[in-house]
């Protein structure tokens, strides 16, 4: 079966290790993780993790079912390229002093403009870039600074979003009245 | 709204009272319902073991030798009991130690609650004496695991490890007590854990799919069951021999469902798998409906996957989603605890008999009882066999004693000829094969049963390795019969190196101690037999024996177990000799 990228999304509690336990289930399969990126979301005290990786669909479906087993990982869904709506955020740290000796100015802002990118801080030294977009275009724009000297450059893993109108906040109370019932049925 | 609900709902259950941590690790367990625990002191864990001082009258410690005997033993507890089974250790080795036993019940889904001490919390990550990072070395093989910090976690914890290891697919917890955690103080009250918002461990059986399942099961020409563990852990005997009954489907056993129907009933037709009974094995590429209830498609159950039952439509009835399609595509799955589905299934089935397809089945039988049944029981002048040994303990206990098996020969000539016919009397290590669980595992089935018979079957290499437990049954007076099979090779090993690598005998033969003034040495009655003559006196002894006994048998020394599927086989090439 052929490989592709696939995005997986995770809501989850905000515990110590989960991360761990979600990276060893890709480690133990000898699966790679190609961008992770963490962080709270709408819900306050849930976590969402977006995590790309390159398998097969049927591999990439088993990873998210063992994700989704985990007693502390409120939902997990697996999503191909077209279903999800995405941005990484990238910085790019160029030398402004050969940009100024050697008379770039211009054509270097017309680079940023072209690329959508702006000026986050600037000094003599060195001006900062920054630019938010697909992973494709975080690249061109690398691509296309090289002439002015890249000092240093950093991306974010993806962040993501369904293409559909889900709402965790409903879900987590359908859930708490799932867990309600359920502990009624046992007689507690 | 749900943004401020607590992760757990909770009910009110005992008022608040001021005491350490480490009395509060007592308590709770007590609130549980805990009555037995296994484990070994040390640095770490030393404020729990000062405070199981004052409890002794309600909880009891069973003194191990090695941590790795006290989770199998909570492992043997638990398999038998339907209870959650505790274990408790130090930091450092004591917690690494465990890690065998944890592996083991989260592979075949054994409820367990490790309790593991941990150095103080300002220690952590600085490579303190015993330390050791147990939460990170056990998240791979547990179910959740906690590191408990502060006394006051400790109620809530516990409540929280209890449910997750005994609720939904059954599995090992582990909780790390820092040293400061043990010794402070909390006003304690304890209130069950009965949900947590992340966590479905009870999901529901879909109309849909049981109609769906139904039409399938009613239409079958060649029906067949295949039946696993989670029949035992739903503990759903009656529910399925009433739902095999009605339906008249042949039934076939993985290693750890034996018991689910009972061996000698007239629909079971044997166990599946590696070293499984032939016309199981042959007949699941026949069958046109399979209905596997509770059992995972596991490699040693399936042989080479692509050849597996491919002319079968599957019903999956499971009650963890991440096993439902895993292995085997199932056409129909039923999400769901097994007694949940058979008792839905149950209205919709109609009565039915398959006896054209069972007398298919018997033709086979005839075939593995002339090459293989036939040799395994005849005894040569002066050896015997292992099947001889099982059969006789078999018919001696009527099927009913608790059998606990180690991993190797023993264990899959036990499972072909032990005629399960009590309630959970089979334990054994399935998933991990695990040599050396046998001798504690049976320690623990025996705390958990005391009034029933407990038989460990165990080959020279296993005992071997957890023999030091014989300490243990000294010590409590433990009424385990051993069985040793002793044919002073690893057997299982061995036969490989004869079947598939050219007869190479490497590290394989045991030069062996004198297994007789070691088990006397630690307070035993014991005897060895080695002629065939002796074998039924010597079983007949033991039984009778009130108290531990140990059995040495030494059988025939190059016996292979068949049949087998080899490995890479399909399941209908399974070899007979």
């Amino acid at each position: 079966m052929q490989k592709k990228l696939f995005t997986i999304i995770a809501f989850t509690e905000n515990r110590i290790g989960l991360l761990n336990r979600i990276t060893i289930i890709f480690t133990r399969r000898h699966i790679n993780i190609e961008s992770l990126t963490t962080s709270e979301c709408e819900v306050e005290g849930v976590h969402r993790f977006t995590i790309t990786t390159r398998t097969t669909k049927e591999r990439a479906v088993k990873v998210v079912q063992q994700i989704d087993k985990l007693v502390e990982v409120i939902k997990a869904s697996l999503h191909e390229e077209e279903e999800t709506v995405y941005q990484e955020l990238a910085l790019y740290k160029v030398d402004a002093r050969q940009i100024a000796e050697n008379g770039l100015f211009t054509a270097f802002l017309n680079t940023i403009k072209k690329y959508d990118a702006h000026i986050q801080t600037a000094t003599d030294d060195y001006i900062i870039i920054e630019k938010v977009g697909r992973r494709v275009e975080v690249f061109m724009l690398l691509d296309a600074l090289k002439e002015y000297h890249v000092l240093e450059f950093a991306k974010s893993g993806r962040v993501a979003m369904t293409r559909s109108a889900n709402d965790l906040d409903q879900y987590l109370r359908d859930v708490e009245a799932r867990v309600a019932e359920e502990a009624h049925e046992v007689g507690v | 709204m749900s943004t401020q609900a607590p992760h757990t709902a909770y009910k009110m259950k005992t008022p608040p009272r001021t005491m350490t941590g480490a009395e509060a690790v007592v308590a709770s367990l007590l609130e549980e319902g805990v009555d037995t625990i296994f484990g070994y002191p040390g640095g770490a864990i030393m404020p729990v073991y000062d405070a199981f001082y004052d409890y002794q009258d309600r909880l009891r410690h069973i003194l191990v030798r090695h941590e790795q005997g006290a989770v199998h033993a909570a492992q043997g507890y638990a398999r038998v009991s339907n209870r959650v089974g505790v274990c408790i250790a130090t930091s450092g080795p004591g917690a690494t130690n465990l890690i065998t036993g944890i592996a083991d019940a989260q592979i075949d889904s054994t409820p367990l609650v490790c309790i593991t001490g941990q150095v103080g919390s300002h220690l952590l990550g600085t490579d303190a004496f015993q330390e050791t990072d147990v939460i990170g070395i056990s998240m791979p093989v547990t179910k959740w695991n906690y590191q408990i910090t502060k006394a006051e976690e400790i109620p809530a914890a516990f409540a929280k490890a209890f449910y997750i290891a005994r609720s939904g697919r059954p599995g090992p917890v582990l909780l790390d007590i820092t040293k400061d955690a043990q010794f402070k103080t909390l006003d304690f009250s304890y209130e069950p854990c009965i949900g947590i918002r992340s966590y479905a461990p009870y999901p529901k059986s879909r109309p849909d799919d049981v109609i769906a399942a139904a039409a399938l099961i009613n239409s079958a020409k060649k029906p067949y069951i295949l039946a696993g563990h989670g029949i035992l852990l739903s503990q759903a005997q009656e529910e399925f021999a009433a739902f095999v009954e009605k339906t008249g489907i042949p039934v076939a056993s993985t290693l750890l469902g034996l018991s689910a129907l009972p061996g000698d009933h007239p629909l079971y037709v044997g166990y599946l798998g590696m070293h499984g009974n032939y016309a199981p094995n042959v007949k699941t590429n026949e069958a046109d409906v399979i209905i596997a209830v509770g059992m995972r498609f596991d490699d040693r159950v399936t042989g080479d996957l692509a050849r597996y039952a491919k002319q079968a439509r599957i019903i999956h009835i499971e009650i963890d989603p991440s096993e439902i399609n895993k292995n085997v595509k199932a056409e129909v799955a039923i999400n769901a605890d097994a007694k949940e589905a058979l008792l839905a299934l149950m209205p919709h089935v109609q009565k039915r008999s398959h006896d054209a397809w069972i007398s298919e089945f018997k033709a086979l039988d005839k075939i593995e009882h002339e090459k293989v049944i036939v040799k395994d029981f005849t005894l040569p002048e002066n050896s015997i066999k292992m099947a001889n040994v099982v059969e006789r303990i078999s018919r001696k206990t009527k099927g009913e004693a608790i059998i606990v098996t180690d991993v190797g020969q023993h264990q899959m000539v036990t499972s072909r000829y032990y005629a399960y016919r009590g309630q959970d009397n089979n334990v054994t290590s399935g998933g991990l094969g695990t040599m050396g669980f046998a001798l504690p595992a049976a320690i623990g089935a025996k705390f958990a049963r005391p009034n029933e018979e407990v038989i460990a079957i165990i080959g020279d290499g296993g005992f071997q390795m957890t023999l030091q437990e014989l300490g243990t049954i000294f010590q409590e007076n433990t009424g385990v019969k051993i069985v040793l099979l002793n044919n002073n090779f690893l057997g299982m090993v061995r036969q490989w190196q004869q079947l598939f690598f050219d007869r190479r005998y490497s590290s394989v033969e045991m030069k062996n101690p004198n297994f007789i003034k070691i088990t006397e040495g630690f307070g035993l009655k014991a005897r060895k037999i080695e002629h065939p003559s002796e074998l039924d006196g010597a079983i007949d002894e033991m039984l009778a024996h009130d108290g531990p006994y140990f059995l040495e048998v030494v059988v025939e020394r190059e016996e292979n177990v068949f049949p087998m599927v080899p490995t890479g086989a399909s399941v209908a090439e399974i070899r007979l000799e």
